[in-house]
């Protein structure tokens, strides 16, 4: 177990805690779960405190704090799941939610459970202090030197808005193969929103990051509350200026981090393995064919150290990893989850996520990058004639039976005979996955991982993610402007 | 294993709630403010005949408002052990004391609290019975309709038929204490077909059609959802773009709806106080055309939004939002109300986890007159939007772009498939531009339209 974690924000199943949870009443609960004769079940308990801090007019006005406690039993049999969840760890509780998990099987030998033992786990996201334990006045002083700043960076800057959320999440995860594995994660999240206003005219902009840190997070370069509060008013003021973005195909170029929402749309989500086992992916069958530009790799990387969607273990028990989904333009892998793995005969690539205990695991991402290519990023804007400079986004979507995503940019810039000009307002581009990936014909030396502001959403369930791309620069793709 | 919600289980749930009010003034507190929420869930997902997914299970949490000094803090818990929730209560009388103060956050004035509750026949016990088996043979028959339709449907994302059913209990230290229960149901039947017209890039198109209402008996069958999720599906075979222009746009209620909710995130008072929408300041005036009447009703018997009270313990009442294109009021809270000088509305909305805030309850957009086909016959030419995606809404500035997908129009009727595009135009001139509503109101969801067209916007597609 990785964080030393004090006894207040310690799980009650923890060892020691007063609903403590050994391999004993596990294995009881599992064989209860398999009962009716379910192939394979797990157990995923789940703690976790939150609190929130929010500064509106100058003021923090509220402040928040929730504790959330559960179980969630899951019971297979063949591709079909049964799961149930109770959030009281009275022992009665526990095995009533392991037999209605356990009812999805009817019949067949009861398969035993595998005596647990714990599975060997890196840590990613080491925290001397997770910031839960830091002063709360502390946070305040973060929110304030972010509105101060954002503030005095110009008079025009009429509305400053921060908020800082903190959480840390304890899981203890018992699978009936045998494993056993315990994790403390720590996540915060930083926000600055600001409004800028002038001769009429208003216009937003916004900063913010965090990850698995404690409040070192803000000793870092440039992401100290205040630059968040600079960087928040400057976006807001750039697009005070913006004018009618353009419509049609035209070349783009991303800039480097958060682009890669692009990524995670595009690509991301319809290589996710449970897709492509029921074949609804427009992925399916594509392992081994070229998906995109020679020059993409892209990877999956549950590793990268203190970032948002890094994870030491899966929340099926299976350690998270690096692990590469198109190399060079080639589709070599899906992104798994236990049942997608066992689909298709190879091991877990630590995928298995969910939202809390009250959700099974689907496969999900974790970070996704696009790794680095020979340009330079000046290189690739003053190759482009007339085209779009995508610089900030506010998130994406795709459909993963056709591959059409969009992806919403809150900052760019029009490029005219190879420089940056006019901001525009805000748009959208949409394309079609593979169509776009094969549209990659520039790809910059300036890889950047986002700061840790994003989150996934796939059926209902919301997970953090990071991820991470160079400069990209995409021959033809829809802008979706006003401007015919 | 039934999941039905008596009448005496929300009476228990108030006295819970009425109990935490109580814990949190021997603690300190100068007031309080708890909601309960007791709820369970029948989830069941079957996937080409076979069952995917049963989920089962009940949940129960406590949400605090508690105020000391003319400071706040909110917190929640799903650990109900009275031990835990004692000292969970003591911590958060002495997190409230790390806020600054705020006039404008106390409770409701006393004479504003509901006294009377509206009985708006919002459960059903029939729901609370449905059991697993029971949903598993409903979505059978439904995938299996789809899977008949049309020999192109060859795949399946699945028939999904869950429920909710829980019962709502608030009290606070003002005097309100009140609960309600309720019941919802829906059926989604997802189909799948091979659309092989791009050999380069084969690509699969998904499709569904739906069916919700809090009472079993309004459910619409099984086998006509699965039907019409694959006519609709198949229909999208063959999806291409367009060339970019500016053309007339209706818009199905599917996606719809999603813009009439636009309408309550830049008119709400939480937005107008904090001045982060283009609406500011525009009561009184033209924000839409004639056309346009948009109501907020949550009074409407059995709707899935209707409530008998507010997040602030206040009565619910019909509020008119727009009507003939004037912006008439915006939807208030409490506290947005005080920020901007007013009275609530009583919009206020509460989850567990947080503070108040101006919801909708049922958002209707006002029906027109004539069907769907004679609107697209009058249309002639332009683009009928049944999907939209993404986030492309700046409520400050009122910037609208979308991904779209739908079908062209031409002599007035429906020709192909249309899809990889975006649909773009400044959202004031959008709900200026509506100039034809027509009859056909879908009431299943708590916000409402019938398909409208806007004359023109900006279509992106291919170039040239």
């Amino acid at each position: 177990m990785p964080t030393t974690v004090p006894p207040e924000l310690t799980a009650p199943f923890a060892p020691g805690g007063e609903a403590s949870i050994d391999a004993t009443i596990a294995q009881r609960l599992i064989s209860i779960a398999l009962e009716s004769g379910g192939d394979a079940a797990d157990l995923y308990f789940e703690f976790r405190v939150t609190a929130d801090y929010a500064l509106q007019e100058e003021q923090v006005k509220t402040v928040g704090r929730g504790v959330t406690l559960g179980l969630g039993v899951r019971v297979t049999k063949g591709d079909a799941t049964g799961y149930a969840y109770t959030e009281d760890l009275a022992w009665e509780k526990m095995a009533h939610a392991a037999r209605i998990a356990g009812q999805i099987a009817s019949g067949g030998g009861a398969a035993q459970p595998v005596a647990a033992h714990p599975v060997a786990l890196p840590d990613f996201y080491p925290v001397a202090r997770p910031s839960l334990l830091a002063a709360p006045t502390d946070k305040l002083e973060l929110l304030r030197a972010a509105d101060r700043a954002a503030r005095a960076y110009d008079p025009r800057i009429v509305k400053v808005e921060a908020s800082f959320v903190e959480q840390i999440k304890e899981i203890l995860v018992f699978t009936s193969d045998g494993k056993m594995a315990r994790d403390v994660l720590p996540l915060m999240r930083f926000g600055v929103s600001a409004v800028a206003e002038q001769g009429g005219k208003r216009q937003s902009g916004s900063s913010g990051g965090g990850g698995r840190y404690g409040l070192d997070y803000f000793a870092q370069a440039e992401k100290d509350a205040a630059a968040h509060g600079r960087e928040a008013a400057r976006v807001a003021l750039a697009m005070l200026d913006a004018r009618e973005a353009p419509a049609g195909e035209m070349t783009v170029v991303l800039g480097p981090g958060d682009s890669g929402i692009l990524l995670h749309e595009a690509v991301g989500h319809g290589l996710e393995a449970d897709f492509n086992r029921k074949e609804t992916s427009n992925y399916s069958g594509q392992i081994g064919k070229p998906v995109a530009s020679p020059l993409c790799t892209v990877v999956d990387d549950g590793t990268i150290g203190s970032s948002r969607g890094s994870i030491n273990v899966d929340d099926e028990g299976n350690p998270g990893r690096r692990n590469v989904l198109i190399e060079n333009g080639i589709l070599v892998g899906y992104m798994h989850d236990r049942l997608s793995a066992k689909h298709y005969g190879i091991s877990p690539s630590g995928n298995g996520r969910r939202e809390s205990f009250r959700s099974m695991p689907l496969p999900r991402m974790t970070n996704t990058l696009l790794l680095a290519g020979p340009h330079s990023h000046d290189e690739i804007v003053g190759s482009v004639k007339r085209g779009v400079y995508a610089k900030r986004f506010s998130g994406g979507q795709v459909n993963i039976s056709n591959g059409d995503f969009v992806f919403s940019l809150t900052e760019s810039y029009l490029i005219e005979d190879g420089k940056l000009t006019a901001p525009l307002k805000g748009v959208n581009l949409i394309g079609n996955g593979p169509e776009v990936l094969r549209k990659v014909d520039m790809l910059g030396n300036d890889y950047q991982l986002s700061d840790g502001i994003w989150t996934c959403g796939k059926d209902g369930q919301s997970v953090p993610v990071g991820v991470g791309t160079p400069s990209v620069r995409i021959a033809s793709i829809t802008v979706g402007g006003t401007q015919a | 294993m039934s999941a039905s919600v008596s009448d005496s289980i929300v009476a228990e749930l108030v006295d819970v709630a009425k109990n935490v009010v109580r814990m949190c003034e021997r603690a300190g507190a100068d007031a309080a403010e708890v909601l309960v929420r007791d709820g369970s869930e029948l989830t069941v997902k079957i996937r080409m005949g076979q069952p995917e997914l049963v989920q089962e299970a009940g949940s129960r949490a406590v949400g605090l408002r508690v105020f000391k000094d003319g400071r706040r803090a909110v917190t929640y818990t799903s650990d109900l052990r009275s031990r835990s929730l004692e000292s969970f209560v003591a911590e958060s009388v002495a997190l409230a004391a790390l806020a600054e103060p705020d006039e404008h956050g106390r409770l409701p004035d006393p004479d504003e609290l509901a006294r009377e509750l509206p009985e708006l026949d919002l459960y059903d016990d029939a729901v609370a019975r449905v059991d697993a088996a029971w949903a598993m043979k409903q979505c059978i028959a439904g995938e299996k309709a789809a899977l008949g339709f049309d020999k192109r449907v060859t795949n399946s994302e699945g028939a999904t038929w869950s429920r909710t059913v829980g019962a709502t209990a608030f009290a606070t230290s003002g005097g309100f204490a009140g609960g309600y229960r309720g019941s919802y149901a829906s059926f989604y039947v997802e189909p799948l077909c091979d659309d092989p017209t791009d050999p380069a890039n084969p690509k699969k198109r998904n499709g569904y059609w739906w069916t919700a209402d809090r009472f079993l008996e309004r459910l619409d069958d099984p086998e006509a959802i699965g039907t019409e999720a694959a006519r609709r599906t198949v229909a999208t075979l063959g999806s291409k773009k367009i060339a970019t222009q500016e053309c007339p746009v209706v818009f199905d209620p599917e996606v719809g709806r999603s813009i009439v909710g636009t309408v309550f995130s830049v008119a709400n008072g939480s937005a107008f106080w904090r001045k982060s929408t283009y609406m500011l300041d525009r009561e009184g005036t033209e924000v839409a055309s004639k056309l346009v009447t948009i109501v907020d009703d949550p009074l409407i018997p059995r709707a899935p939004g209707s409530r008998p009270f507010d997040g602030d313990g206040l009565p619910t009442r019909k509020n008119m939002l727009v009507k003939d294109g004037v912006l008439q009021t915006v939807l208030c809270d409490v506290y947005s109300a005080r920020k901007l000088g007013r009275k609530s509305t009583g919009s206020a909305g509460r989850g567990v986890g947080g503070n108040p805030g101006p919801t909708t309850s049922n958002l209707i957009l006002s029906a027109g007159t004539g069907t769907r086909a004679e609107l697209l016959k009058d249309t002639g030419r332009g683009l009928y939007v049944t999907s939209m995606m993404g986030f492309g809404f700046n409520p400050v500035t009122g910037d609208f772009s979308r991904g779209a997908q739908g079908f062209w129009i031409e002599d007035g009727e429906l020709t192909f498939p249309v899809s990889e595009i975006t649909v773009s135009c400044n959202f004031d001139e959008l709900l200026k531009r509506i100039d034809r509503i027509a009859g056909d109101l879908d009431m299943r969801s708590s916000t409402a339209c019938a398909t409208f067209r806007v004359s023109h916007m900006t279509v992106a597609g291919t170039s040239g």
